[in-house]
């Protein structure tokens, strides 16, 4: 391999983001016919990366060859005139055309006047999707098609340039074990034909599967490159945390109080099925599972963002109907939601009224809001969560993540709930706000609320919680104490492998 | 404010800074053409100019609530005249007749009640249906222009009442009663949306409807609510410009959502919703009726004030999009 020329090098790449420094100095190239992972945790840049290949983000300093030709990457046209074409994990196709339009969008045939020259786009498409082996032709409507099959679409539509590399981004999110062998075969095609992979993944069973090489990034920085032949799961995973697999547990104890929040038999048609678990006052319960495993789901529901088709949601053993957020605040259940900007926070608002906004009925002085009831309610969050803001007239927007997420929290806390479910407590928060938001989450349980904290990072999932209910494809598959979670049982239970020796 | 930077300044202040440019250069340039032999900038052209802006104003104002709860209203014209119906008729019935004075508020009541009720049901079908508001708005604009002429057929509705005329011009400390109800209502709006718990709910709707959904906000009241509002002061604009013109036409007040919309746009409300200012709408709607009155005043025509008015709407937002560019780092569409 070593005589070959790369397909595609990255050099010395450097991107920051104000107060950030998203990328630092990575390196990366893929060689013809292989398959290259790209590896690391949430926030380790990958997806900057990602954008600076795609001409989205222009970097601050590097170069990217296409072979040994320098190129400057200005749009995701250009990236794909140049033989980068990339497989998104959010598929962005249009639905009501057909999927020879889709994968000829933007350069459809054409036979002069500006006519479509429909005949040649539906042979041209055929034959692509011959290739992609499909069960499906070209004049089918793209959103009839399952998940699956919208993929393949996709791929389909990478392969009209004649790819050199090709960037899949978490390809198999939505797929099933056997559509997975049919993008896994599609791969391998692209493959013998000298195309270069880029493969994005968190999961390592696939990961060993079809990967030649492996690359890990953490916190911006190129982190080395293992062959996957000659490493193992804990050399990746030590690689991509940083340090060994044995990862601090959750190890403060205190007294805990009677059940608060108990949820019996609770489905929610093809979303989950028979969940079953309870939380006590002053614990921190983790929900651990993959993106799709019902985990976001089941907190809804709790919330009244969604209605159970079964099952009984029981507050201090008395069962409730929550059928809205409404009715969820008015039992103390509070939710911090998944995506903090678009579900949590009014961005273009100030710190104060996102604050107070749950209650800012109950902070009136005749017809108007009082300011200072609402101000005073501010300070204290501000000073119980160490919120750091210039003041509170500051567009919520304008703060970091971290700031961002203590707010949403703060809002929350001071509304005085008897149950705080946090879901996602971290997502796109630098790592020394994510061990203040950790101290936290673990000091309110000290202080009496029953927490849920839902997350997709296994350290934070062990180094908050007293117990952990594993999830997977809609199904609670364990509950562990954190005396008994390993690395290893709780990775097994989140994947489905340990799926029959439970059930 | 402490952190407004300095963008926020030029956006918030632009829409006086340009009234201040149109003053002067409708001064300076009707002096110089010597087109007309008045003065623009006197005192009782001034007054007349903002007493001119009330109808739309009025409307305008309103129009900035339901554009901040990020919904739009397109009936407002059709609700406007059938309230002008309502009062010029009702003022002709026979009881009410032999009420003699004591008839007029009750006309106004019969006509700000027809505003209400049709705002409410725009309101009741975009809270129930889930319908967008511009769909639901533009439907009910048809249905209520059908109501005003199946009202009257083409006949203009007509009735003159001398209390009501004096009333509608007399003025008070030198502005006209329109002008004082103009004023009156954009003091009001600006107080329920900076100080009360509505105006708070109807940002936060407007900005991001899904977190205030999770906030436990009853979004549909609030829609509702706003609905009622400006279907009330559609009414409220038919009820002062009709007690003085006596004579309504059953197609007076079309294109009136238009040039409110223009308005509120003008004065930097965001057609998304969740942001913008009462204050900036009053300013918007006053910059709309100096370019009428000033090119009117240097001899345009008004198809060319309408040309005008359009190329600077277009200008005025794409300067706007401008200031809001995020730089380079912006995805390029």
């Amino acid at each position: 391999m070593t005589e070959q020329t790369p397909v595609l090098r990255l050099e010395g790449i450097v991107k920051t983001f104000p107060g950030v420094r998203a990328l630092d100095d990575v390196s990366f190239s893929v060689m013809p016919g292989e398959v290259h992972a790209l590896m690391g945790e949430n926030g380790a840049g990958k997806s900057t990366l990602m954008k600076v290949l795609g001409g989205i983000h222009a970097p601050d300093s590097g170069q990217i060859f296409i072979g040994e030709e320098p190129v400057v990457m200005t749009s995701p046209m250009q990236a794909k005139a140049s033989g980068v074409v990339f497989i998104h994990q959010e598929l962005s196709l249009a639905d009501e055309l057909s999927v020879a339009e889709n994968i000829f969008l933007g350069e459809l045939p054409l036979k002069g006047f500006g006519r479509v020259d429909w005949k040649k786009l539906h042979a041209d498409t055929d034959a692509i999707l011959k290739t992609l082996n499909v069960g499906f032709d070209s004049t089918k409507r793209v959103g009839d098609l399952s998940i699956a099959n919208q993929q393949m679409v996709e791929i389909g539509r990478a392969l009209t340039v004649n790819p050199r590399a090709v960037i899949f981004d978490e390809p198999t999110a939505s797929l099933t074990d056997a559509e997975k062998v049919v993008l896994f075969d599609v791969i391998a095609d692209l493959q013998s034909r000298g195309v270069g992979i880029v493969y994005i993944s968190h999961r390592m069973e696939e990961i060993f599967r079809i990967t030649d090489r492996i690359s890990v990034l953490r916190d911006g920085q190129y982190r080395g490159t293992l062959t996957t032949a000659e490493t193992d799961e804990e050399e990746v995973t030590q690689l991509m945390i940083g340090r060994k697999l044995d990862l601090s547990r959750n190890e403060s104890h205190h007294e805990m109080g009677d059940v608060a929040l108990e949820v019996r038999g609770l489905s929610c048609g093809a979303l989950y099925q028979d969940v079953n678990f309870s939380v006590r006052r002053g614990e921190v319960l983790g929900f651990y599972g993959l993106v799709g495993a019902g985990r976001t789901e089941i907190a809804e529901t709790i919330f009244g963002l969604r209605t159970p088709s079964a099952g009984q949601i029981l507050l201090d053993s008395q069962e409730v109907h929550i059928s809205s957020p409404i009715d969820a605040l008015r039992h103390g259940i509070s939710l911090v939601p998944e995506n903090r900007k678009s579900q949590g926070l009014v961005l273009g608002m100030n710190c104060r009224d996102n604050m107070t906004l749950p209650q800012v009925d109950d902070l009136t002085a005749g017809p108007f809001v009082s300011d200072g009831a609402e101000i005073a309610i501010f300070d204290q969050y501000r000073d119980k969560l160490d919120i750091r803001t210039p003041g509170w007239r500051q567009i919520v927007g304008n703060l970091s993540g971290g700031n961002q997420q203590k707010i949403v929290i703060g809002k929350w806390l001071s509304m005085r709930p008897e149950v705080l479910i946090v879901d996602e407590p971290t997502r796109g928060i630098d790592v020394g706000s994510k061990s203040e938001i950790h101290n936290l989450i673990r000091d309110l349980a000290a202080q009496g609320y029953a927490v849920i904290v839902i997350s997709s990072e296994m350290p934070e999932v062990l180094h908050v919680s007293d117990r952990i209910v594993a999830m997977y494809s809609g199904r609670v598959m364990r509950e562990f104490t954190s005396e008994e979670v390993t690395e290893d049982n709780l990775i097994q239970a989140i994947s489905g492998i340990a799926a029959e020796k439970v059930a | 404010m402490a952190t407004l930077n300095r963008k926020d300044y030029i956006k918030r202040s632009a829409i006086w800074g340009f009234i201040v440019v149109e003053l002067a250069f409708f001064a300076i340039v009707g002096d110089v053409m010597s087109v007309s032999d008045r003065t623009f900038l006197s005192l009782d052209n001034m007054l007349l100019l903002l007493k001119q802006s009330a109808p739309i104003g009025i409307i305008a104002l309103g129009m900035t609530i339901i554009m901040i709860n990020g919904n739009i209203d397109l009936s407002v014209g059709a609700t406007f005249a059938l309230a002008a119906i309502v009062l010029l008729d009702s003022l002709t019935w026979p009881f009410m007749q032999a009420l003699g004075d004591w008839a007029i508020p009750l006309a106004w009541g019969f006509a700000l009640m027809t505003g209400v009720v049709l705002g409410a049901i725009n309101g009741l079908i975009v809270w129930k249906t889930g319908v967008d508001a511009f769909i639901v708005t533009l439907a009910s604009m048809l249905g209520f222009r059908g109501l005003v002429f199946m009202y009257n057929g083409e006949q203009p509705t007509s009735h003159l009442n001398w209390t009501l005329v004096d009333f509608a011009e007399a003025q008070f400390l030198g502005l006209h009663t329109a002008t004082w109800f103009l004023l009156g209502v954009a003091l009001i709006l600006w107080l329920v949306m900076t100080k009360t718990v509505h105006g708070r709910n109807a940002y936060a709707i407007g900005n991001n409807r899904e977190a205030a959904i999770n906030a436990g906000i009853r979004v549909g009241p609030h829609f509702m609510l706003n609905f009622m509002l400006i279907g009330f002061l559609a009414a409220l604009s038919a009820v002062i410009f009709y007690s003085e013109s006596g004579s309504v036409n059953p197609n007076d007040g079309m294109l009136y959502e238009l040039w409110a919309i223009t308005a509120v746009v003008l004065g930097g409300t965001k057609l998304a919703g969740g942001y913008g200012s009462i204050i900036s709408t009053l300013g918007g709607v006053i910059a709309i009726q100096l370019l009428r009155k000033g090119l009117g005043h240097i001899g345009a025509d008004t198809q060319t004030v309408n040309l005008v008015i359009g190329l600077i709407l277009i200008g005025v937002l794409f300067l706007d999009r401008q200031l809001n560019r995020q730089g380079k780092e912006e995805l390029k569409i």
